[in-house]
């Protein structure tokens, strides 16, 4: 039992995970008063996971079903993998979030709306019929009516502010009473409000005064009884700091360059759910980082190709319709060998999709999509904190191959966020490789390394070593244009081989839980947080069932058909039709169950579970 | 890794140096003969050593001279040459980048990325062969081929109407922009040299023959025994004056130029329009660059070159000031930027 100055007596309770989803209006700030609340949790030292779901209109009719914009975060005293299957608390702040977002909340979850805007106007544009709060169809809901817009412009009477500026505060209304219900300091916000807000001191108050007034709300208000402690998580020993797979991304990138000795170089176009990761690095001036924003894809990755021709780290980075474009050029890349990553944050497709919803069916696009011959190493990071360290062996597979390399990212790992233990800059691997100088004889630019089949990356400006390239199929050594048909053979052999030979560069595919037994589940990218926690549960019902993870989609870690045969039933969940699934059965004649979704949604772990019960249950 | 080392005082290069091993292989008698052997003989009067060379080319016919030039080359795809350069040239400005295309190449599957690299004032030399038709396909209609033309794509006769390179190139903002003629040799040779020493986007545009698909294109006013009355040689500061005779010129009739003879209806030269290549505002280059045979003579030479930050110094300036205001990056801080946490 606790009491607080002003507040009644009420219980301080201590939970083990906590998962609140905040929904409003797009135009609410849903998105920032969930980033603010991820950025308390973490530095407090809990474990968090994220998971923005925002719609691809900028504004929507504001009130309308398609503007609701969510932002969930799952915090928790141990380890965590997901933003959680479904929130414990849902904060909706008008009809629309909650006729949207309702329906994930469990029974007897808590529910705080915002009651002033359940207006006759509102709740028409979200299709009720009659006032939820007040019909009882909420009654297997905690139920917290809270008049947030009358209380917020309560708070910020006498500041010179319109009443549509001062409706925009309201969120932090929120936010504070979400900081009170779970005992956290509202410092990290406070100090950030004074950083963004520092030139428009109006605002600035405003903000403070919203946040302030929701927390001695909670504080004040007989509504609630009991608040909520989750303590912090028992994390690895280190430096922490909250981060998005598009930050980690970008970060990985500039790291890279330092790593490799090269300076770094980023083609990109305007593309969601890929911009932030060209904004961030737009950013990195002082590091020397040259980022263009090019009229289109095509451009974009020709000049990633010119300026990797020239020497530097280049990357080029979009979403799926930006790799369809980029296709013709990624096969000139394969052509003339040079390195380049091309970074890919998949969303719902085809064609334009669902641009803000997660999807991972470009895998095929990735390993298949070019004309001609033309392979390409793809990797695919696990986690927010996983983009960083696969930036980095990104750029080193195409460095030290001389060939593109395929990054696939998705919108969820990319907007989600978790806590990064940070490295040191010491840890970083080196990734360099020298570029060609004149030796004797005749310089061969299409000469090959024997231990990696990579040819000598000879940049412009070195004497003695002036060549051509280009699309044209060149012979084996000189590199002069070859129509000749064996040898176009034997150089569409060598570049398979040089590709495939990466498979002898990179770790085994590694296995938790039984070595062998029931039940494999084997997915790659974002889905890695959905498995292992479904694994871990079904561990703890006893069940013999592993997960295996592939952040290498091409090649495959060596190991992988063996992994594959230890399994009587092997499981590939992904959010595509069952891509990895195909080429999983083409290369291993392994008889693999598909489980695929595509609702622009990560998998529930619930959905896991119950897909892998059924398949043990079908098959024992 | 990329400070290249260049001798301090290179020995002097000559065409010969410039010439690959590969075997040229264009139809007999192609303008595009020409356009490399002026290319390649003004080479060394650049004094620029020719490892920090670079010819990038697109696809089709134009697109084979990268292979015949003894600099660094590269031989992209169709219409991106452009790209590949901006990108090249940002990563290190310090290269001399010329970009060879066609009418095809650069005005139809490439036209947005001519568009933007000119807008950008990317430094490198644009050399466009414009033969009015597709060759390396086999002779379908190109973006600069006359409305009506009968080709095998367009048996009834094209009903697109043809484009202006030149207007173009000035409407998207070049800072260099000339036109030359594949049999003019010195003409080109003279112009290939003020488009390499000029320090932003320059665009040439080389009427050149397809003696196979598209013979005798420009034939009407090129030839030697009409083009003194046909064309219209400029030079900077000097009057509009063209004809066997010297008696001809153009003058500003209100909106439109007109040609007139200096001696008749009291015409004098100082009644013609002046050259200015170096004008700031584009409308005398505008105007020249829709003079069209028979109408007008077709003007040759420089239409405008001006001066303005190239992209690659823009880009590098804005990186100096980053630096001269917060020093240079620091990995480490960036690692950590943001609110961290320790856990012990």
């Amino acid at each position: 039992m606790t009491t607080t100055a002003q507040g009644p007596e009420r219980e301080s309770l201590e939970l083990d995970r906590v998962t609140i989803r905040f929904a409003g209006d797009s135009g609410d700030g849903m998105q920032l008063t969930g980033t603010q609340f991820t950025r308390t949790a973490a530095v407090f030292g809990n474990d968090i996971s994220t998971f923005p779901d925002y719609p691809a209109e900028i504004r929507a009719p504001a009130g309308s079903l398609p503007g609701v914009s969510g932002f969930q975060i799952s915090f928790s005293a141990s380890d965590i993998h997901t933003p959680g299957d479904a929130p414990d608390v849902l904060v909706a702040m008008n009809p629309a979030a909650l006729k949207t977002n309702v329906v994930d909340l469990p029974p007897g979850g808590a529910l705080i709306v915002n009651s002033d805007a359940f207006t006759p106007s509102n709740l028409s544009k979200a299709a009720y019929t009659a006032n939820p709060l007040t019909d009882g169809t909420l009654k297997q809901y905690k139920l917290f009516q809270v008049p947030i817009s009358t209380l917020n412009a309560r708070a910020l009477e006498g500041l010179e502010m319109t009443s549509k500026q001062v409706d925009l505060t309201k969120n932090f209304f929120a936010l504070g009473l979400m900081f009170w219900l779970y005992e956290r300091s509202m410092e990290p916000t406070l100090k950030w409000i004074d950083q963004k807000f520092g030139s428009r001191p109006v605002i600035a108050e405003a903000n403070r005064r919203a946040l302030q007034a929701g927390y001695s709300y909670g504080d004040t208000t007989e509504m609630f009884h009991e608040t909520y402690r989750v303590p912090k998580a028992r994390l690895a020993p280190g430096t922490y700091r909250n981060i998005t797979g598009n930050e980690a991304t970008a970060l990985g990138f500039l790291a890279a360059a330092h790593a490799a000795q090269r300076p770094l170089f980023y083609g990109s176009y305007p593309i969601t759910p890929a911009s932030d990761i060209l904004h961030q690095l737009s950013a990195y001036k002082t590091f020397g980082v040259k980022t263009f924003q090019a009229e289109d894809e095509i451009a974009a990755i020709g000049a990633t190709i010119g300026a990797a021709y020239g020497g530097s780290l280049a990357l080029t980075g979009t979403s799926g319709p930006g790799v369809a474009l980029k296709t013709e050029a990624m096969g000139l890349a394969v052509m003339t060998e040079l390195p380049i990553v091309i970074v890919n944050v998949q969303r719902a497709g085809p064609s334009t999709g669902l641009p803000t919803k997660v999807e991972q069916a470009d895998l095929f696009q990735a390993i298949f999509g070019r004309n001609g011959e033309a392979p390409m190493p793809v990797v695919a990071p696990a986690t927010p904190a996983e983009c960083f360290t696969f930036a980095v062996e990104a750029s080193r597979l195409a460095l030290k191959y001389m060939t593109p390399v395929m990054y696939l990212s998705d919108a969820f790992v990319g907007n989600g966020a978790e806590p990064w233990r940070v490295p040191a800059v010491g840890e970083l691997p080196d990734i360099s490789v020298p570029n060609a100088v004149k030796g004797e004889g005749t310089f061969l630019p299409y000469g090959r390394d024997p231990e990696t089949l990579s040819r000598p990356w000879a940049v412009p400006g070195t004497p003695g070593l002036e060549h051509r390239i280009g699309g044209l199929e060149k012979l084996h050594g000189l590199g002069t244009v070859s129509y000749d048909a064996d040898n176009h053979h034997r150089m569409t052999v060598l570049r398979r081989d040089k590709v495939a030979g990466i498979a002898r560069d990179i770790p085994d595919l590694e296995v938790f839980g039984p070595g062998q037994g029931e039940l494999l589940i084997l997915g790659w990218g974002s889905t890695y947080g959905a498995i292992r926690s479904a694994v871990e549960r079904l561990q703890a019902e006893g069940k013999s069932v592993a997960q295996a993870h592939l952040r290498y989609l091409f090649p495959f870690p060596e190991n992988t058909g063996d992994v594959l045969r230890r399994y009587r039933t092997v499981l590939v969940p992904e959010l595509n039709l069952g891509q990895l699934w195909f080429v999983i059965r083409g290369t291993y004649l392994v008889d693999a169950v598909s489980y695929g979704k595509v609702r622009g949604k990560p998998f529930r772990i619930s959905e896991i579970v119950d897909e892998a019960n059924r398949l043990l249950a079908e098959r024992s | 890794m990329t400070d290249i080392v260049t001798p301090a005082a290179p020995a002097k290069l000559t065409r010969k140096d410039f010439v690959a091993e590969q075997e040229v292989r264009w139809c007999p008698g192609c303008g595009d003969y020409s356009i490399l052997a002026q290319t390649q003989k003004v080479m060394p009067d650049f004094g620029v050593p020719k490892e920090n060379i670079v010819f990038i080319s697109g696809i089709g016919c134009s697109g084979r001279l990268p292979y015949y030039m003894n600099t660094y080359g590269f031989h992209s795809i169709h219409g991106r040459a452009p790209t590949l350069a901006t990108g090249l040239k940002l990563a290190r400005p310090e290269l001399m980048v010329w970009v060879i295309t066609g009418d095809g190449d650069a005005l139809s599957i490439g036209g947005n990325h001519f568009l933007h690299s000119m807008r950008r004032n990317v430094d490198f030399t644009m050399v466009m062969h414009n033969n009015r038709i597709y060759g390396l396909t086999k002779g379908q209609t190109s973006p600069t081929s006359e409305f009506g033309k009968r080709t095998k794509s367009t048996p009834m006769g094209s009903v697109d109407r043809p484009v202006m390179p030149l207007t173009l190139a000035l409407a998207a903002e070049a800072t260099f922009v000339a036109r030359t003629v594949d049999t003019h040799t010195e003409h080109m040779q003279h112009t290939l040299e003020a488009a390499g020493r000029h320090r932003g986007a320059s665009y040439i545009e080389v009427l050149q023959n397809c003696n196979i698909f598209n013979d005798g294109a420009w034939r009407e006013f090129t030839e030697r025994d009409v083009r003194d009355d046909r064309m219209l040689v400029l030079e900077h500061g000097k009057p509009l004056i063209f004809g066997k005779d010297r008696d001809k010129g153009i003058r500003l009739n209100g909106l439109h130029p007109e040609v007139v003879t200096i001696g008749e209806d009291g015409v004098t030269e100082a009644d013609l329009m002046v050259h200015d290549q170096h004008a700031e505002d584009p409308y005398l280059a505008l105007m020249l660059s829709r003079m069209f045979w028979p109408e007008y003579p077709v003007p040759v030479g420089v239409l405008r070159e001006v001066e303005r930050p190239t992209h690659s110094d823009l880009v590098d300036e804005q990186i100096e000031q980053a630096i001269a205001k917060s020093g240079p990056g620091d990995l480490a801080k960036a690692l950590l930027a943001g609110e961290t946490w320790t856990v012990e």
